[in-house]
């Protein structure tokens, strides 16, 4: 599968990553499903986790939130993205260990409060590790 | 009348695509139980192994989470939604801070390194949280060890199964005189170790194989390649790609090397470069072909180097860029490295999803058997005694090799020249061929049973079985 998004949303969850450092960011990549998965919107979420600034929790009362709120106009939660602040953008073991299958999971990588490297991340269907999802970035006309 | 079961869109695909299914049961337990047994493959992602929900999982009855009524002996009636509600968690891997904080020994040990703002007390720490595995602490691998503990990389992996070797020692500088017939785990663990007591050795000796490099390779952040062999380096290659590593790449050949920063998540691999290995015996390896000592030291200086700035995150990567190296010239250049939509394990559409037999895949095995009769060193020193002037002993090796050490009586023709110089040969005399250890001279004897000479053997193990048990003033090299 591929995930296609614009330049401008890539931009979008760069600044996120880079507003909420050194705590992770996190929030819903809203769209259409499909062969090439396309997102459309992101819906930032907050963070549940205040424990720990190395973690990020979606609740599922505030994914059935987004869920009805995206149904009206027709999008579906085609998975997320957060922020690895200091660390590199690939999964790390507690992400495959609470990974969805078919979602796509975003990761961007914060160095020292500046946006590095973008990928994206699907669970392999054994959930013996996460692959790594080829993203069509669209520029902006 | 039943209960709906609402299927959120990840778990669609093991539902054969249904977003609602329909089932009979008392308790939400006894509907999940009849949902898992008309979809086994939901079952790894919505149960752990003991059989209990995972803990991302939420299920509501109507509007209300299970959790706040009685779990999963809620009772359900007709006409009830339960809904399958994903939670989505993550987070980086567990903080350096703390758990890699720096003491003040280690303060003044990396003082050079904190006086650089692009590494500082936070990429210190990193350096000491992070988990790098070197395949081989050969050539390549000693620089790279070496300059891996004095930085101050908290884990080193090391898979090694080999012993140290008098011909090691002129470019392999992680071991020494004093640890010559040792392993190389042993040797190298003591010389890193005591370079830096703070760094932790893991020791796997083995050789990598595709039954243990997923296990091996998985535990570690990032994999240096110091492998000298085709199967081997597919296989770090394939491991890391489908473990999502990245494969700190280096390889060296007399007087030249190469080094890459191979990362499939962010640009080529291995296979992207070279789709598939050269045919087997066209590239010799350096204990054939000879490499130059310091050569290996350059390539693993900048593995090294790639891998420390991969892990503090500093600078432009060699992700997409092939350094070529050439000693003799002095000069380095650099390559484009596009990655390649049509590769067959980080391509657009993978052929390969899970570690292949690398051995066959380089045609290891498959290569023609020169195989003719041999003659041992013994028996040709009687023979020598015996027939004198009727036997012919032809060393195929290359003159430089001769200049190190030959046998009294033999003719020089090096391999390569045999096919043109056969007229010089006497087709009615015994000949026997040999070479350094034993391969070549096999090879020289399929050239003269092509050509029509029929007595023609080969002597096996070569010059070096000559000096050590025939001859022993001789050199060995």
């Amino acid at each position: 599968m591929t995930l296609r998004l614009s330049a401008g949303l890539v931009e979008e969850i760069r600044r996120a990553g880079v507003q909420a450092y050194p705590n992770e960011c996190c929030g819903v990549l809203a769209g259409h499903p499909g062969e090439v998965k396309e997102v459309v919107r992101l819906v930032p979420v907050t963070n549940q986790r205040t424990d720990d600034p190395h973690r990020y929790l979606i609740a599922p009362g505030d994914l059935r939130q987004v869920e009805a709120g995206l149904r009206a106009s027709g999008l579906e939660v085609l998975g997320c993205y957060h922020s690895h602040p200091d660390h590199p953008a690939a999964p790390s073991a507690f992400d495959t260990d609470q990974a969805w299958p078919w979602y796509s999971y975003i990761i961007v990588r914060v160095d020292r409060g500046g946006a590095a490297e973008l990928t994206s991340w699907v669970l392999n269907d054994d959930r013996s590790a996460m692959s790594p999802e080829p993203i069509d970035v669209l520029s902006e006309v | 009348m039943s209960v709906t079961v609402s299927i959120p869109t990840p778990l669609r695909p093991f539902t054969s695509g249904q977003d609602s299914i329909e089932l009979a049961g008392d308790t939400v337990g006894q509907v999940i139980d009849g949902l898992l047994a008309a979809h086994t493959g939901l079952k790894r992602h919505l149960l752990q192994d003991d059989g209990r929900l995972r803990n991302f999982v939420s299920l509501y009855l109507n509007e209300t989470d299970i959790r706040h009524l009685a779990s999963t002996a809620t009772p359900v009636r007709p006409g009830d939604v339960l809904t399958i509600v994903p939670s989505i968690a993550g987070g980086s891997p567990a903080t350096a801070d703390g758990k890699a904080s720096l003491s003040h020994a280690e303060m003044l040990r990396y003082s050079r390194h904190l006086l650089l703002p692009e590494v500082g007390v936070s990429g210190q720490r990193k350096l000491k949280a992070a988990r790098v595995l070197t395949v081989g602490a050969g050539g390549l691998g000693s620089p790279l060890s070496l300059y891996l503990a004095a930085a101050g990389v908290g884990t080193i992996g090391i898979v090694d199964f080999d012993v140290v070797d008098l011909t090691n020692l002129q470019r392999q500088i992680v071991h020494g005189t004093s640890t010559l017939g040792r392993s190389k785990l042993d040797s190298a663990e003591e010389r890193l170790t005591d370079l830096n007591p703070n760094v932790r050795i893991e020791r796997h000796e083995t050789r990598l194989t595709s039954q243990n490099a997923l296990e091996i390779l998985g535990e570690y952040d990032i994999v240096v390649d110091g492998t000298d062999n085709f199967p081997t380096r597919y296989l770090v290659n394939d491991a890391c790609v489908l473990l999502a590593k990245p494969n700190v790449y280096g390889s060296i050949f007399r007087f030249e090397g190469q080094a890459s920063l191979f990362y499939a998540a962010q640009g080529p691999c291995y296979r992207c470069l070279y789709s598939e290995p050269p045919p087997p015996g066209l590239v010799p390896s350096c204990a054939e072909g000879g490499v130059l000592g310091v050569l290996p030291g350059i390539i693993g200086s900048i593995q090294a180097l790639e891998t420390i700035k991969w892990i503090i995150g500093a600078g432009s990567s060699l992700v997409g860029r092939l350094i070529l190296f050439d000693a003799l010239k002095l000069r380095f250049r650099e390559l484009e490295l596009r990655k390649d939509p049509a590769c067959p394990i980080c391509g657009t559409n993978p052929s390969i999803h899970e570690l292949i037999d690398y051995e066959a895949f380089c045609g290891i095995g498959a290569e023609p058997a020169y195989d003719g009769p041999e003659i041992t060193v013994e028996e040709l020193r009687q023979e020598m005694r015996a027939k004198a002037g009727d036997l012919v002993l032809i060393d195929v090796r290359e003159p430089h090799e001769w200049d190190i050490v030959h046998i009294e009586g033999a003719r020089l023709i090096p391999l390569n020249q045999l096919p043109e110089r056969l007229a010089e040969l006497d087709g009615h005399a015994e000949i026997v061929t040999h070479c350094h250890h034993g391969a070549r001279s096999m090879k020289a004897l399929e050239i003269l049973k092509g050509a029509g000479f029929g007595k023609v053997r080969s002597l096996a193990g070569g010059i070096d079985a000559w000096a050590e048990r025939v001859e022993p003033g001789l050199a060995r090299y």
